[in-house]
């Protein structure tokens, strides 16, 4: 026969096993805070900083022309993305502007890409393949310049820079609806 | 093929004294031999029939001692044909552009192996020395930091299982023709395997977020500094800055030291090597989040940030390049998983989709993670199209073929988690084919 006390021994048992279950679930997550980050230098910090979002922010100082971009494009460019952006054996650089809404589409920096500002970026993080990073600011913007041109997006002698690439407006800037947040598929 | 569906012989016996199925001992000449053998025993008279030694009915790797323990195991040299599938676009110019996919024909559970593991990279896997690399937190924060791997590794961690699958898996089953390979070739940007490391919650808690932080620029320090832009919503829910795969350090092939995961999300966006989180106001529009990884559709317009990969589910066994040795007794078994949470159910049909009928779920159903689905199937002999079709706890279910088709652009190449379907002949082949 349980008396008082044993039968609240049994519930403070009871209670401690599931306090247990319940603080070790699986779902729970680390409440410590080790703060071992260490204060970043600032200078550090905008070396590193290389993306660049549609308005331009963090685009760096220099320049370029479609004209002076020629010259970085066959030297740097051409092996792969083929004479004036024609491609092969990689992507295609121009053309398919007006294409997207048919049965053949074309996709391309010209016919395709919302931003200025992404060509820049991915050129000066990522291109050429075989040597990423090599190319000065000023050899970006003007190999940005020259793909933009070809394009007939910007003239021949117009200059890229930290102020004007931003201000390029994009054949296809309308052309994406953002699924964020996410709809159901 | 694999030794589960080998059929199992024992070296230095006779086959036609093996016990199967087809040809049980009968219980009388059972206890006829136990008789004997209890005979024998008590006697002490060795028949004639017993060996002298127990060699002459052992195997061959019974009576020599077996190699020394390597000091990282290796699987079966009669596995090697298990492989993943290694495709380079570039192989002159740009060895290090590819996908290499897993042979999920040859997966029997739901573990993905860590060296079986898919993997894309956009150029090369680098080789990181974990003392010099650093992982940068800044953009909108109070506090700019810092950290070094040793650090990192001081940090609590978490254990899932999940799922990750490229946005282009299935892309090659929206060629104009069904393609005759693997299953693998076809399916498999797809692994599953355990990851360890820190609620990226923690990290950002540290830096401390600034008024408008809204989303995440992650940058890769691989040489395409691969970067995509990831909501605040999911950096502060289930992302994970990732250390350990399957219990050991990160493979360099999946971002060792250091990878940024996004369960559920498409693999792209799960920066390996990451070296960068930038805290910004809005999406940054990389370069594989506008040109590449978006959804054209038949308008001409695109769905862009298209994350959650869909649910989907694909037959391995039997699949693609397979041939079934005769009808009878076969298990259609095969892999399931969606980006929206657990697998609740899937349907097996083996008349190309006119009628379905429930799988098992095996293994721990886990959300963002793979199940394994198994049907007992009794073959006929007439030829029949195998399909599977798996629905999530949300309630989405997996597109047909000419459903998922209708909703886009006729170049469409990613996020394809349409039902696939594999024929199978009269003589036992099976094939890929668009139903």
């Amino acid at each position: 026969m349980f008396t008082p006390e044993r039968l609240a021994g049994v519930v403070i048992v009871a209670g401690l096993m599931s306090s247990c279950a319940t603080s070790r679930t699986e779902e729970s997550l680390p409440s410590a805070r080790p703060n071992l980050g260490l204060a970043a230098d600032p200078t550090l910090v905008s070396a590193w900083d290389i993306s660049i979002p549609p308005n331009g922010a963090g685009l760096p100082p220099g320049s370029g022309t479609a004209k002076q971009g020629a010259l970085v494009y066959v030297a740097k460019c051409q092996s792969c993305h083929g004479e004036r952006g024609a491609g092969k054996p990689m992507d295609a650089l121009v053309g398919g502007i007006g294409s997207l809404a048919t049965d053949k589409p074309v996709r391309t920096v010209g016919s395709f890409w919302p931003y200025a500002t992404t060509l820049f970026d991915y050129v000066r993080r990522a291109m050429p393949t075989t040597a990423p990073m090599s190319l000065t600011n000023e050899e970006v913007y003007a190999v940005s310049a020259y793909i933009l041109n070809i394009n007939g997006i910007v003239g021949e002698n117009d200059i890229m820079n930290a102020q004007t690439l931003a201000g390029v407006k994009m054949p296809n800037r309308d052309g994406f609806i953002s699924d964020w947040p996410a709809r159901r598929r | 093929m694999t030794s589960s569906s080998r059929r199992y012989t024992i070296p230095g016996s006779d086959p036609a004294r093996l016990v199967t199925s087809a040809n049980p001992v009968g219980r009388r000449d059972f206890l006829r031999t136990g008789a004997a053998i209890a005979s024998a025993a008590v006697s002490g008279v060795v028949g004639a029939a017993v060996p002298a030694r127990a060699a002459e009915s052992a195997a061959p790797w019974q009576k020599v001692p077996g190699t020394p323990a390597g000091a990282y195991g290796q699987p079966s040299e009669f596995e090697k044909s298990v492989t993943r599938h290694v495709i380079r676009a570039y192989p002159e110019i740009a060895p290090g552009v590819g996908s290499t996919l897993s042979p999920i024909q040859s997966f029997h559970g739901t573990i993905t192996p860590s060296g079986l593991h898919f993997v894309r990279n956009h150029n090369g896997t680098p080789s990181i020395d974990p003392a010099q690399h650093r992982l940068l937190i800044h953009g909108l924060v109070k506090r700019p930091l810092m950290f070094t791997v040793a650090a990192l590794s001081r940090y609590p961690t978490i254990t899932r299982t999940y799922f990750i699958e490229c946005a282009g898996n299935s892309g090659r089953n929206l060629a104009p023709q069904p393609q005759q390979i693997s299953a693998g070739v076809l399916h498999g940007l797809i692994s599953n395997t355990e990851w360890t490391g820190i609620p990226l919650s923690l990290l950002l808690e540290e830096a401390g977020l600034e008024p408008g932080a809204a989303w995440l620029l992650a940058e890769g320090a691989d040489s395409a500094s691969m970067s995509r832009s990831v909501p605040m919503e999911k950096a502060l829910d289930d992302a994970m800055i990732a250390l350990y795969q399957n219990g050991e350090r990160l493979r360099p092939d999946q971002g060792y030291p250091v990878r940024l995961f996004l369960p559920g999300w498409e693999g792209n966006m799960n920066v390996k090597w990451l070296r960068r989180l930038k805290v910004t106001d809005g999406p940054t529009h990389t370069k594989d989040e506008t040109s590449k990884y978006t959804d054209p559709l038949r308008d001409g317009k695109a769905l862009q940030f298209t994350y959650e990969m869909g649910v989907k589910s694909v037959i391995t066994q039997p699949s693609s390049g397979m041939k079934l040795d005769g009808y009878g007794f076969h298990e259609i078994s095969g892999m399931a998983w969606s980006g929206a949470g657990r697998i609740r159910r899937v349907e097996v049909s083996t008349d190309g989709g006119t009628t379905w009928k429930d799988a098992a779920l095996h293994g721990q159903q886990l959300s963002k993670s793979v199940v394994r689905f198994r049907f007992p199937w009794e073959w006929n002999g007439a030829p029949a199209v195998l399909q599977s079709r798996a629905t999530d706890e949300k309630g989405n279910v997996q597109p047909a073929r000419a459903v998922w088709l209708a909703r886009y652009a006729v170049d469409a190449r990613f996020h394809n988690n349409s039902i696939a379907s594999w024929e199978l002949g009269a003589d036992g082949s099976v094939k890929n084919v668009y139903a």
